[in-house]
């Protein structure tokens, strides 16, 4: 089973967000499942501070051996900040996907989206549906 | 008494693996009555061909060679000084025999198994060290196309790393090749970008401010070597990047493009060691600065490590690419030029930095003692710095009279149109063969010059400083070493031992259909008469080529059902896109451009979508049913729905799951009922020939891979062929060639640097078929329906075979589901692929097009003895699966999981294994007659693609141990 943290929210496309200390702010990363489906991560390609997204505008791609994903921007916002360590180390987002591994730091547009995301109840549901199929 | 008339040999009992006796037998496992019942339960009735094709009766292998002479006689190699990057090159006999001639060497599939492509991963290491050398640029990738298509392809990667402001124009320099900037002409128009041609002297009017990039040739088309600096900082003041289309041999003497500012640079090899063949095949190179890594198109042989830390070779950032990205790709290529590209690393292997220093100072001595002479004799040389290439302007002489008494000579100079001759020089002219050009120049009252009395009395030739390359290249210790053609032919030998190819076993690849390149189709590739021609000789030397393409063209266009044909494509990537601006250019000619959409079924090869959004159309994706099959009804919707923008539909049939869809006609109607063309993907023609027509049910267009269905061997990547054949409506559309007279009234633009691209391997393709003959080809189809059919049958007791057709039947390969194995044992489709290797096989097409399952295509190649020993193998390792399952082979240490197995870790002191060295190293009886060993473990994907390395690692770093081995 993957691990799915109760405090963290989730999109349906695999992305979690993590409320930050700073009001409106949000890490954004891809969750263990997700990691666990790409297979070893070789390279994250994510956008520059400042730039804007709308909710689930692609805003980068992550790159595993074999395949590539998109990532979504689970609500409109804009980058404040993105983990320079990945260039690095891309397999941080294997090996520690919830805390090393996080990908962009996002000022929400709207705070309260945060609240519209899918909880770790909600998640796990989904996940278990696609394991099933 | 009955006497033969001809001599004992006829080909289709060679060419189709199960003789007589075995077809019985086979049809009794297949459960069919006879080869006729199977067909008729396989492909469906309504577009059977209900007659013999119009093809002449076979011929023999002997009877095939005499008539391969006939053409070569009726061919007349001039002596070409005509340059337009392409050149005379001496071929070393050590590479001629050991590489180019040799099945070891030119019958294998992409390295996509690394473990078992070391040896050709190695070699293009090497292709990929020298451009990078050469060029000074820091990365470089394992061949494109041609120079055109390659120039092309750094426009794109240019255009795609543009940023914002949206710029769309490229500049051309007026001094790059005509049949680069028409390639690049044509590339650029279905995206909407400008090309805007400048000369040099005045950029600054040409505002490149609204460029995103520039291509310049170096030395130029008329042979000028101009200093780059000044330019390269201009353009790149301006926010636009560079592009260099530069000679690889005068980099042996010339400042490199990666030293006066270029991002990109991109070439032809052929020079070196490859012959010009009419037109091909050779490989171009494409190398760049680190900011474009994730951004080069093709393939990049890359050094990783195996499962024991040991180095080892891979093909790097695959994701990169086609089959991947789809839609998203920035390029189509897929097939490459693999084989020509490891011939022209080895020529630098072979003569090392001194030896192809000294060709390149030979030929610059040669064109300087040409330039003095000409001179000498009163003629003007245009151009003050230059490397093989002079522009002349004649005195005494129109330039038309001097051509004339080139020809008379068995010469061909180019001419420039303006007055003015072009003489490209290379390493094959001699001092007599500057005699004759003084001799086409010499004016009644002139001197008779000897070339070595010229020579004799003019200082050396010198570079000004800017102009002369003072970093040294080609240090690394693989071209140093192999100087003696002994120690050169063990290097290629001991390489091609590290390759699984044909003449180790079959190569069940599905979709690729590696069938037998027959000796005999081989051997004309090589004569002289065909390979010393160059692209843009005058037609009436090349009468042999012509009525070649002419047999070639009509059997093609009988066999698809489509009436005319073009030749061009370089390969099936290139075939579709050509295909496709030969569709959007009927729409535009009927006033409809604005038919933009493109339907796709989700099942089709990802270069299909990557062709279509580069010939400016847009994707919509069509889903496929539970049975693998086109969604008639989501078709139809989705037809009706963009039906004021259908352009098109691109179609594989039989389709990707290897099945032959009785909806098919349905398909192609409902296309045209809403004003779009069918472009058929003809991967899969290998099931039809003979059997039914593309043209007969509704395809407007279809490429051919001649290096499937047509026998021209894989070369390990390339080359391969992608000729179109056509509808009469889109026959006027066949793309053109700026510089020789081919294609349709209102040609598109070319899509090769080459008019009839790969022109020389065309005659495996011709010989195949008139070898075959009009039944062959339809017996070697059947057999490859019932090779196939043969294998799913006994197969299906041990696995699920996915997808068949209404009657039960599969076409010509088919998929075997591997999921449910994985369920409780961990098993994937990677473990058995490399599982497959200890038993001495090459994996079948893994996850395409369903993930987690295998695709076999045995083809009519392979014998009953050959299939049964794959289906033994496989049962072999169900068992071993099995056995996981079960829990008497341990989950993790299983000889699935460590496959595959090396020499060197059955042969070491311990072995701690929870299965013995036996049932590692010697799975299967066959193993004992002959074993193939992998010469590394599983290689590591992963650590290669974070730790990119492109070059041929310093020597010391494999001695210094696997951790550092790759670090860059």
């Amino acid at each position: 089973m993957s691990d799915i943290p109760e405090d963290l929210r989730y999109t349906p496309e695999h992305e979690y967000v993590r409320q930050t200390d700073v009001e409106g702010e949000v890490l954004i990363g891809i969750t263990d499942y997700a990691q666990g489906e790409l297979g070893d991560v070789v390279y994250v390609e994510l956008p520059a501070p400042g730039e804007e997204f709308a909710q689930m505008e692609a805003f980068g791609t992550v790159e595993a051996v074999k395949t590539v994903s998109e990532l979504f921007c689970p609500a409109a916002g804009a980058v404040v900040a993105v983990n320079d360590a990945l260039e690095a180390d891309p397999g941080l987002v294997n090996s520690d996907p919830y805390e090393e591994g996080w990908m962009i730091r996002l000022e929400l547009e709207a705070p309260e989206d945060f609240n519209h995301l899918l909880t770790a109840e909600q998640y796990a549901a989904l996940v278990a549906d696609a394991d099933e199929m | 008494m009955r006497l033969e008339m001809e001599p004992f040999g006829e080909f289709a009992g060679r060419h189709i693996g199960p003789g007589p006796s075995d077809i019985e037998p086979m049809l009794e496992v297949v459960g069919a009555k006879s080869l006729g019942d199977l067909v008729a339960e396989t492909v469906p009735e309504p577009i059977r061909l209900r007659r013999d094709l119009d093809l002449p009766e076979a011929v023999t292998e002997r009877r095939l060679l005499d008539r391969a002479a006939d053409l070569a006689r009726l061919n007349r190699p001039f002596r070409s000084y005509l340059g337009l990057g392409y050149h005379g090159t001496l071929t070393p006999g050590v590479i001629l025999r050991n590489i180019l001639e040799n099945p070891g060497w030119y019958t294998q599939y992409t390295p996509y198994q690394a473990e078992i492509s070391q040896g050709r991963l190695e070699a293009l290491l090497n292709f990929q060290t020298m451009v990078i050398d050469l060029t000074g640029l820091p990365i470089a990738n394992a061949s494109l196309l041609d120079e055109g298509t390659a120039a092309a392809e750094a426009m794109l990667m240019l255009w795609g790393s543009r940023g914002g402001g949206g710029r769309n124009v490229f500049l051309v320099s007026e001094a790059c090749h005509p049949q680069t900037v028409a390639v690049v002409r044509g590339r650029a128009r279905p995206l909407g970008i400008q090309v805007r041609l400048f000369q040099h002297g005045d950029i600054a009017a040409h505002d490149p401010d609204d460029a995103f990039g520039a291509l310049l040739q170096y030395p130029t088309t008329e042979g000028a070597v101009l200093d780059y600096r000044g330019l390269c900082d201009t353009l790149h003041e301006h926010g636009a990047g560079v592009v260099v289309a530069a000679d690889l041999l005068a980099l042996a003497l010339l400042v490199p493009p990666g030293e006066f500012g270029a991002d990109i640079a991109v070439g032809n090899s052929q020079r070196f060691g490859v012959p010009m063949g009419y037109g091909g095949p050779h490989a171009a190179y494409l190398a760049a600065t680190d900011a474009f890594r994730r951004k080069l198109p093709g393939r990049i042989i890359g050094v990783s490590v195996d499962a024991d830390g040991n180095p080892a070779l891979r093909m790097a950032l695959q994701t990169r690419e086609q089959h991947i990205r789809r839609e998203k790709a920035t390029s189509n290529i897929c097939t490459a030029q693999v084989l020509l590209a490891i011939m022209a690393g080895m020529y630098a292997v072979y003569h090392g930095p001194e030896g192809i220093r000294a060709i390149a100072t030979r030929v610059r001595k040669l064109t300087w003692t040409l330039a003095r002479g000409l001179d000498q004799l009163g003629h003007m040389i245009v151009h003050e710095q230059f490397f093989d290439t002079l522009q002349v302007i004649p005195s005494g002489f129109t330039s038309a009279d001097i051509l004339a008494r080139a020809r008379e000579r068995g010469i061909n100079l180019r001419d420039f149109e303006d007055g003015t001759v072009g003489i490209a020089l290379d390493e094959t002219v001699r001092g007599d063969d500057l005699e004759d050009l003084f001799a086409v120049f010499r004016r009644d009252d002139g001197p008779e010059l000897g070339a070595g009395e010229v020579a004799a009395h003019i200082p050396e030739p010198v570079y000004p400083m800017e102009l002369a390359r003072t970093s040294s290249y080609l240090e690394h210790p693989v071209f140093n070493r192999y100087h003696s053609e002994t120690e050169m032919l063990r290097y290629i030998h001991r390489l091609e031992t590290r390759d699984l190819s044909l003449n180790t076993s079959m190569i069940p690849l599905g979709s690729c259909t590696m069938k037998l390149n027959a000796t005999s189709e081989m051997i004309p590739v090589t004569w002289p008469e065909f390979g010393s021609l160059h692209p843009f000789a005058p037609v009436d030397q090349a009468e042999g080529y012509g009525r070649l393409f002419d047999d070639l063209e009509g059997w093609l266009c009988e066999m698809s059902g489509l009436p005319a044909c073009s030749l061009q494509p370089n390969s099936g990537a290139q075939g579709e896109y050509a295909g496709l601006l030969v569709i959007a250019a009927r729409h535009e000619d009927r006033g409809e451009g604005h038919r933009d959409v493109c339907l796709i079924p989700s099942s089709a090869h990802g270069t299909n979508p990557a062709s279509a959004v580069m010939a400016g159309m847009r994707v919509v994706v069509v889903r496929c049913d539970e049975n693998g099959n086109i969604d008639v009804e989501d078709l139809r919707a989705k037809a009706e729905k963009h039906a004021d923008r259908l352009a098109a539909t691109m179609i594989t049939y039989p389709s990707t799951h290897g099945v032959f869809e009785s909806a098919i006609r349905e398909v192609t109607d409902i296309v045209h009922q809403h004003g779009g063309l069918v472009y058929l993907d003809g991967a899969n023609l290998n099931a039809q020939v003979g059997l039914c027509r593309p043209g007969d049910y509704g395809a407007d267009v279809i490429h051919i891979n001649l290096h499937k269905t047509f026998a021209i061997p894989h070369g390990g990547g390339g080359p391969g062929m992608g000729p179109i054949c056509v509808t009469d409506e889109l026959a006027p559309y066949l793309p053109g060639h700026p510089l020789v007279d081919v294609g349709g009234d209102a040609a598109i633009p070319p899509v090769s640097a080459a008019p009839w691209g790969s022109a020389s391997i065309l005659l495996i393709s011709w010989a195949y078929i008139a070898m075959l003959g009009r039944d062959g080809v339809r017996a070697a189809t059947e057999a490859a329906v019932l090779n196939a059919n043969y294998m799913a049958s006994l197969l299906s007791e041990d696995f699920d075979v996915l997808y068949r057709g209404e009657h039960g039947r599969v076409a010509h390969e088919f998929i075997l589901d591997l999921r449910p194995l994985r369920r409780g044992t961990g098993v994937t489709d990677e473990d058995v692929a490399k599982r497959l290797m200890d038993y001495g096989f090459h994996a079948p097409t893994m996850s395409f097009p369903v993930p987690g399952t295998i695709m076999i295509e045995p083809t009519e190649s392979e014998s009953k003895r050959e299939l049964d020993r794959l289906v033994h193998a496989l049962v072999s390792i169900r068992e071993e699966i099995r056995r996981i399952a079960e829990g008497t082979l341990d989950a993790r240490d299983n000889p699935l999981k460590n496959a595959p197995h090396t020499a060197e870790m059955v042969t070491a002191d311990t072995w701690d294994h929870a299965y013995t060295r036996r049932e590692a190293a010697w799975p299967a009886p066959s193993t004992r007659e002959w074993k193939f060993w992998p010469p590394v473990r599983r290689v590591n994907n992963a650590y290669g693609d974070r730790n990119l390395v492109c070059a041929c690692p310093p020597i010391e770093s494999y001695e210094a141990g696997p951790a550092d081995a790759a670090v860059e």
